[in-house]
C-alpha cells in the first residue's frame, strides 16, 4: 500500500477505494485493453494508411499552392491547407506512430523506430523525454517535467519563485514557438545548463542532433519552398512560417487540455515508490483530462483529445480510444472516480486559469485552494480543487 | 521515415555530365524540400511500381488451381531484375493489417508479359497462404524481393530426376513450364528443351491434392516428360528403397528433391549409399530439439526479452515488438538472417550450436535459431 492509499482527508478522490478495488480496476483495464488487442487488424491498418494518405496529398497540394502564394487566394488557401496538413503529421500521426500505436503492423514505413516528424525535436529525443518520462512519471511532482515544461508552476505543490510571475507571458511564447520549446525540453536545455553538464559528450552529441533538424526543417519551409516559389518566394515564406505558428498553437494548446485543466491530480514523488499496476492505472485515471468535440476535432489532436484513454494506453491504436472511452467512463463511474472532461474552449481557458493563478504563491488570492493544508509529511497527494 | 532508396533512375553512361549534375542538383532539392521524409515517400503515392521505388508488385489475378490451392499472378515493380526457374521469390503481404513475409517459389519461366506468379497452397494454420488462397483481392499491392535460391536446372542438360512431395511440386513446376510452355494448342517441345531427359517422382496424399497435376499429366501424354504418381491413400507411404523400381534408370540421373525433411533425409541417406548426386530443397522446419533459452537483446532497438529455446528467435522477438527481417519462416531462403554479436543459438532443425564471442558477427537465421542462452544481435 502506498502512501496515496492512506489518505483519508476529503480531497484525497481515492480514499473511498480499498486495495483490492485498485487491483479490480487494473484487471478490468487489462481487460478493456487486450480486447482491442485482439479486435485490431485491416480496418485499423487501412485507418493510418488513409490519414497518412491525405495528409501527404493535402501538403503536397497545398505546398504546389503556395507556389503562386503572391495571389491572396492562393495564400489562404494554401496556407490554411498546410496548417491542417502540419497539424495532422504532428499529432494523429506523428505523436502516434512514435508511440508504437501501429508498431504491429510491421510495416518499416510506419513504425516508432524509424519514424520521423515534421518537428524541432529530433525523433529520438522525443520518445525518451515522452514515452519514457512523462508517459511513466505522469504527473508526479519534480518526476514529470511536462508539468509546466520547467518553465512554469502548474501545481500548488512547485515551489514559487518570482520568476514565475511573468509565466502567463513565458506560456504565450511557449505555444507560439511551441516545437523549438518541445526541442529544448527533450534536451533538458535548462537542467543541463543549470548542473553545467553543457560540455559533456552526450548533451553535444544530442545538441548537434537537434540544431541538425532544426536546420534541415528551417531550410525546407524557411529557404527551398520560398526559393521554389520564384516571385512569391515572400509570401510562401510568410505561408510557412503561419502555418508553423498555427500548428503550434493549436499542439500546445491541446497538450495543455491534457493534465493542467482543474480538476486533474498530481502525485508526490515517494506515492509512487513501490506502485502496482493498478495504482499505476489510477493514476494516469486522475492526472489526466479530455477534451469533447466533433470527430474531426478529434483527429486534429490526434485523439489525444482521449487523453485519459490514451494515458491508459498509450500504444493503442488512435482509433480505438473513442470506442473504447464509454467503457472508460463507466468503470470512473462504478468507483466512484471523476472522468475530467470538457470543451475545448473550456479546458484551454481552465489551463490558462491555472497558469495565470499559480503565477502568484499559493496564497495570495482570496481564492482558497487547500482550506486544511496537511502537515508536509503526510500529504502524499494534493487535488487541486475546483 | 528515412529511406535511401534513390527516386531517379541514375543517369546512364552516355549521358552528357551537365545532365547528370542537373540531376543530382534536382534530387538534392526534392530532398531538401521533403524532409523529415524523403522525396519516394511522395512519389510513392503516385506510382508504387516505378523504377527507384522499394520493390513492390500488383497482385494481376489470382486462378484456383485445386480446392486449397491458387495460383497468383503479380505485376512486379519498374526494377525487377528476371528470375530462372526454380527460384523463389519473398513477398511481403498485409494479412489483418500485419506484414507478413513468406518464400514462394516462381512456377513458370520469364514471361513475355513481364508478370511473375507463385501457387500457393492453403496448409492448416497457414495465416498467409490461407489468405492468399481464400481471401487475397485482386489489385492488392505486395512488396517484394529480388528473385533467390539456387534449386534451377543446369543449362546445359542431362538427365534428370524430380522427386516431390505435395507443395515441393512448386519450384519443380516453375522449371517444367520453362522448358515445356503448354499453349492452347497443347505442350511445346522447344529445340532449347531436347537435351533435358526428366522424369518426376510425384508424392501427395490423395489424387485430388496433387495440385498441378493436370500440367503434369499433360506433359506426360506428350511424351515431354516420365511422371510417376504416388498416392499415400492407394498406393501407401513412399519408400526411398522401390524409387529404383519406379525409376528403372535411376543411377543415371541427377535427382532434384523438394519436399518435407523426413523424405529429404531419407533420400540423402539412399543417395549416398547409392553414390548418386542429390540436389535438394527442404519447405519445412522439423524441431528437434529444444534448449534452456535465455536472454536476446537487440542492439539498435534496445529491446531485450526472455526468449524460450523451443520457439525460433525471430517469433518471440516479432511478438515483443522488434521490427525483425523475415522470409520464409522455414530455413531457407536466408531473408531473416542477422549477425550474431555475443551468446549462444541452437538451429531447431539439427540441434547443432553456434557460438558467438564479442567482437563477432556470426549471421544467424532467426527463423530456425533458438536462444541457448543469452544472446546479443545487431539489429
Amino acid at each position: 500500500m502506498t502512501v496515496l492509499q492512506k489518505k483519508t482527508t476529503a480531497e484525497n478522490p481515492i480514499a473511498h477505494l480499498t486495495p483490492e478495488d485498485i487491483e479490480q480496476i487494473g484487471r478490468e483495464l487489462d481487460a478493456i485493453r487486450a480486447e482491442v488487442v485482439a479486435a485490431r487488424g485491416e480496418s485499423d491498418a487501412a485507418y493510418i494508411r488513409k490519414v497518412i494518405d491525405v495528409q501527404r496529398k493535402l501538403e503536397l497540394g497545398s505546398r504546389a499552392v503556395l507556389l503562386f502564394s503572391l495571389f491572396p487566394p492562393a495564400w489562404i488557401a494554401g496556407t490554411a491547407g498546410l496548417t491542417v496538413a502540419k497539424i495532422l503529421e504532428n499529432m494523429e500521426i506523428g505523436h502516434n506512430v512514435m508511440h508504437g500505436q501501429w508498431d504491429w503492423m510491421r510495416d518499416p514505413k510506419i513504425h516508432s523506430t524509424t519514424w520521423e516528424w515534421d518537428n524541432a525535436s529530433p525523433a529520438e529525443q522525443w520518445k525518451h523525454s515522452h514515452n519514457e518520462l512523462h508517459h511513466t512519471y505522469t504527473n508526479v511532482v519534480g518526476k514529470d517535467n511536462d508539468l509546466g515544461y520547467g518553465i512554469m508552476r502548474v501545481d500548488e505543490d512547485q515551489k514559487w519563485v518570482p520568476f514565475y510571475v511573468a509565466q502567463p507571458l513565458w506560456n504565450f511564447i511557449n505555444a507560439c514557438f511551441f516545437e523549438y520549446g518541445i526541442a529544448a525540453y527533450d534536451l533538458e536545455l535548462g537542467k543541463n545548463i543549470k548542473r553545467k553538464r553543457t560540455k559533456t559528450p552526450e548533451f553535444k552529441a544530442k545538441l548537434s542532433q537537434t540544431l541538425r533538424k532544426i536546420r534541415k526543417q528551417a531550410t525546407k519551409d524557411y529557404v527551398v519552398h520560398p526559393l521554389l516559389s520564384g516571385p512569391s518566394a515572400l509570401n510562401t515564406l510568410a505561408a510557412n512560417f503561419v502555418a508553423n505558428l498555427g500548428r503550434n498553437l493549436w499542439t500546445h494548446s491541446v497538450i495543455m487540455c491534457g493534465h493542467f485543466p482543474e480538476g486533474v491530480s498530481t502525485f508526490e514523488k515517494k506515492s509512487i515508490e513501490g506502485e502496482t499496476k493498478g495504482e499505476w492505472y489510477v493514476r494516469q485515471m486522475l492526472g489526466s483530462a479530455n477534451i469533447t468535440g466533433s470527430r474531426a476535432m478529434h483527429i486534429a489532436t490526434g485523439n489525444l483529445s482521449y487523453q485519459i484513454e490514451h494515458h491508459l494506453f498509450p500504444d493503442l491504436p488512435s482509433n480505438r480510444y473513442q470506442e473504447i472511452a464509454p467503457k472508460v467512463e463507466a468503470l470512473f463511474e462504478r468507483y466512484g472516480l471523476t472522468y475530467t472532461t470538457g470543451s475545448l474552449p473550456k479546458q484551454v481557458a481552465s489551463a490558462w486559469h491555472k497558469v495565470i493563478r499559480l503565477s502568484l504563491p499559493n496564497d495570495f488570492l482570496s481564492r482558497k485552494v487547500n482550506p486544511t493544508p496537511l502537515p508536509a509529511r503526510e500529504r502524499s497527494e494534493t487535488t487541486v480543487a475546483a | 521515415m528515412a529511406t535511401t532508396t534513390a527516386f531517379v533512375r541514375l543517369t546512364s553512361p552516355g549521358t552528357p555530365r551537365w545532365m547528370t549534375s542537373l540531376k543530382d542538383g534536382a534530387r538534392k532539392v526534392a530532398e531538401l524540400a521533403a524532409t523529415p521524409l524523403v522525396p519516394s515517400d511522395y512519389l510513392d503515392i503516385i506510382d508504387p511500381l516505378r523504377r527507384g521505388a522499394d520493390l513492390r508488385g500488383r497482385i494481376e489475378s489470382i486462378h484456383a488451381e485445386t480446392a486449397d490451392a491458387a495460383t497468383i499472378v503479380i505485376r512486379p515493380g519498374a526494377d525487377w531484375a528476371g528470375h530462372v526457374p526454380g527460384q523463389y521469390v519473398r513477398i511481403g503481404i498485409d494479412v489483418d493489417g500485419v506484414r507478413q513475409w513468406r518464400a514462394y517459389s516462381l512456377t513458370h519461366g520469364p514471361r513475355a508479359d513481364g508478370r511473375i506468379s507463385v501457387t500457393v497452397k492453403a496448409v492448416p494454420e497457414g495465416k498467409v497462404s490461407n489468405h492468399l488462397v481464400h481471401d487475397a483481392r485482386v489489385g492488392t499491392l505486395v512488396h517484394l524481393e529480388q528473385a533467390a535460391g539456387e534449386f534451377v536446372l543446369p543449362p546445359e542438360g542431362g538427365k534428370f530426376l524430380f522427386v516431390t512431395a505435395g507443395s515441393g511440386i512448386t519450384p519443380v513446376i516453375g522449371m517444367l513450364r520453362n522448358l515445356f510452355p503448354v499453349t492452347d494448342s497443347g505442350a511445346v517441345a522447344l529445340p532449347r528443351s531436347a537435351a533435358y531427359d526428366i522424369t518426376v517422382v510425384h508424392v501427395a496424399p490423395t489424387e485430388p491434392d496433387s495440385i498441378f497435376l493436370a500440367n503434369l499429366r499433360e506433359l506426360d501424354r506428350a511424351g515431354l516428360i516420365t511422371l510417376v504418381a504416388r498416392y499415400d491413400d492407394t498406393h501407401g507411404v513412399l519408400d526411398v528403397a522401390d524409387l529404383v523400381d519406379l525409376v528403372p534408370d535411376l543411377d543415371a540421373r541427377v535427382t532434384l528433391a523438394c519436399g518435407p525433411a523426413g523424405l529429404l533425409d531419407a533420400l540423402g541417406a539412399h543417395h549416398a549409399e547409392r553414390g548418386l548426386e542429390l540436389l535438394t530443397e527442404q519447405f519445412r522446419v522439423a524441431t528437434l530439439v529444444t534448449g534452456e533459452g535465455g536472454t536476446v537483446s537487440f542492439d539498435k532497438s534496445g529491446i531485450a526479452l526472455e526468449a524460450t529455446g523451443d520457439r525460433p528467435i525471430l517469433d518471440q522477438a516479432e511478438d515483443a515488438g522488434v521490427l525483425m527481417p523475415s522470409g520464409c519462416r522455414m530455413g531457407v531462403c536466408f531473408g531473416c538472417v542477422l549477425p550474431l554479436r555475443e551468446g549462444v543459438v541452437r538451429d531447431l532443425r539439427s540441434g547443432d550450436i553456434t557460438t558467438a564471442v564479442e567482437g563477432d558477427g556470426v549471421n544467424i537465421q532467426t527463423c530456425i535459431s533458438a536462444a541457448a542462452g543469452p544472446c546479443r544481435i545487431d539489429h
